[in-house]
């Protein structure tokens, strides 16, 4: 077997389902999230807005906040799973595996792939998971979609994920072969995630932000994975919190290429840095 | 490359910033010998042989293995190795089985292969019951046992191990050098770093003892304490100088050294003979003994002998 990222993939995935409370956690909570957090915003959103009485515009599609917020939910589990997810490898420097890896004849770049497709695949699973709990809590997402139409949107979400996931694994990896304790790799990587996920439209519309925050949004990959979400999930054209968004296939698009050049170059930077890594 | 030697190293030079760690060191190792780096802790033994796995980059010298040439080939000379650290390796929430399978894959062994290795080396290393636990409810000694099967994985041409019984009780110790012993008996050369001096006098074919990054003395266990002569006398007296001159020109003594309390002879006769004459002479001239010990030059004389010092720690 030539494909040594397998390898380091199905060890990352063994471990995934290893261990049942982290397995189970890491799925239940994005659930209770949007179960508490959302059920809770949606109602006081839902309140403020038929007191203001805002009018729908005509033939366009709305969406309660719990939809809307939905889509940032998994944007924003995706964000934590990956950003935490090379934890692997400073667990491996630690524990010394790293040095049998790095010692063996396996290119180093495998192991940033294999661990880069582990991240992807755990963000699928968890968003599938948001996504059927949300259906259940009255998300109405795909609404009006014919089978085929979800398994495109499908699709695309997956897609989008696949490239995100990808982008902070890879910043989470470049982050743990940097450090030397679990408590710097927490401090770097939560630091990180705070304007990361304010600063972006996941839980709101960004518009709401002051000018300059709404530039940093504009650049968050978080935003453009939000975007590429919210456009499958529920469509092109819609209001929610009383705003309409519009959604062109172009700007999401451009989102796609910018989620895939992000990916890249963050590839790039950890491959560049496991190759230079130097461990004894 | 000489086909007998397995490594061959010339120059071998390795610094951290400003510490020179190995200092222009060379030696070979012969097919299917067991070769011992012996040395205090910090002596450059780790740095050494963490350039010859290729963990560390090669900074100056040219280091052949199993024919392969480190700086311009790499990926062969990994290929050829099989390693185990100094300190456990291992992923604590993997079981044995996929330890080793992880291993295999990481060599490109083929499924089949790596099933039948697996069998094969746990059955060697008596660890075929424990196929499913996870490496963490592992006993000290079955860490080992497990890492040295690891190593043995891919049928490497040498298997380097730094310091592998470190930390192990003394019964752990014996019987993970009945395991060295095994696998080299079936072809595998060893090396092996230590600063035990007990386990370079068992098990090596060769050691080379190496202190502040140069090897300073080399040659088989039998070949290194031969060296230091036939037996060793430790005499304590009331005066330690009276006694040196009195006792210096006497046949068969081959050095007289003065050490703490006393004097370290050594002989290149038979020790029980030349005692008797020593201890006459001494009372003819009416020195105290105040002690007196004879034995046979143990690796812990070689290394005091060559070193000038007690083993550190």
């Amino acid at each position: 077997m030539k494909m040594g990222f397998l390898n380091v993939y199905k060890r990352d995935m063994t471990r995934f389902f290893r261990f049942k409370h982290q397995l189970f956690s890491s799925l239940l909570q994005p659930a209770l999230w949007l179960g508490f957090f959302g059920m809770a915003m949606a109602g006081n959103f839902d309140r403020i807005l038929s007191s203001t009485g805002t009018a729908v515009p005509a033939g366009v599609m709305s969406v309660d906040y719990l939809t809307f917020m939905c889509a940032g939910v998994i944007a924003a589990t995706i964000l934590f799973t990956n950003i935490y997810g090379g934890f692997i490898l400073l667990f491996d420097k630690n524990w010394g595996i790293l040095r049998e890896i790095i010692a063996s004849p396996m290119p180093r770049r495998d192991l940033i792939t294999g661990i880069a497709m582990s991240g992807i695949t755990k963000s699928w699973i968890q968003s599938l998971i948001v996504i059927l709990f949300g259906l259940l809590l009255g998300v109405s997402f795909f609404s009006g979609k014919g089978p085929l139409e979800i398994l495109i949107s499908f699709a695309g979400i997956f897609i989008f994920i696949a490239l995100f996931a990808m982008a902070f694994i890879c910043i989470s990896a470049f982050i743990a072969l940097k450090m030397d304790s679990p408590e710097g790799f927490q401090g770097i990587s939560t630091l990180l995630t705070m304007p990361l996920f304010f600063v972006s439209n996941a839980l709101y519309p960004a518009t709401g932000l002051p000018p300059v925050l709404q530039q940093v949004a504009m650049i968050n990959p978080l935003t453009h994975l939000t975007a590429g979400i919210r456009y499958f999930a529920i469509g092109d054209n819609f209001s929610a919190i009383g705003m309409q968004f519009v959604y062109t296939p172009g700007e999401i698009l451009i989102s796609l290429l910018y989620l895939a050049f992000f990916a890249g170059i963050m590839f790039l930077l950890a491959w560049r840095t496991v190759d230079k890594v130097v461990i004894t | 490359m000489n086909n007998e030697n397995i490594i061959e190293v010339s120059g071998l030079s390795h610094s951290y910033d400003d510490l020179r760690a190995v200092d222009n060191i060379s030696f070979r190792v012969k097919k299917g010998e067991i070769f011992s780096f012996l040395g205090p802790n910090g002596a450059g033994k780790s740095t050494a042989i963490n350039v010859l796995i290729t963990l560390l980059p090669l900074q100056k010298g040219e280091v052949f293995i199993a024919g392969h040439n480190l700086s311009s080939s790499p990926k062969y000379v990994r290929d050829s190795i099989g390693i185990v650290f100094q300190e456990i390796t291992l992923d604590r929430d993997m079981t044995v089985r996929e330890t080793l399978e992880f291993h295999g894959n990481l060599y490109s062994m083929g499924r089949d292969e790596i099933g039948s290795r697996i069998e094969e080396l746990l059955g060697l290393v008596e660890l075929s019951d424990k196929k499913d636990i996870l490496t963490k409810n592992l006993s000290g000694g079955m860490k080992r046992r497990l890492e040295i099967a690891r190593g043995l994985m891919t049928r490497p041409k040498v298997l380097f191990l730094d310091e592998p019984t470190i930390g192990l009780d003394p019964q752990t110790r014996r019987k993970t050098w009945d395991y060295l012993r095994m696998v080299n008996d079936e072809g595998t050369t060893i090396f092996l770093t230590t600063h035990y001096m007990d386990e370079a006098d068992i098990l090596s074919d060769w050691i080379s003892i190496i202190d502040h990054g140069r090897i300073i003395a080399s040659g088989t266990p039998e070949d290194l304490k031969n060296s230091l002569g036939e037996d060793i006398i430790c005499l304590e007296t009331a005066d330690t100088e009276l006694a040196k001159t009195a006792i210096i020109n006497y046949d068969g003594i081959k050095s007289i050294t003065e050490s703490g309390e006393g004097l370290v002879i050594m002989t290149d006769r038979d020790g029980a003979q030349i005692l008797p004459e020593i201890i006459s002479g001494l009372n003819r001239d009416e020195i105290t003994i105040s002690s007196v010990n004879l034995k046979k030059p143990s690796m812990d004389d070689v290394f005091m002998h060559y070193t000038g010092k007690e083993l550190r720690d």
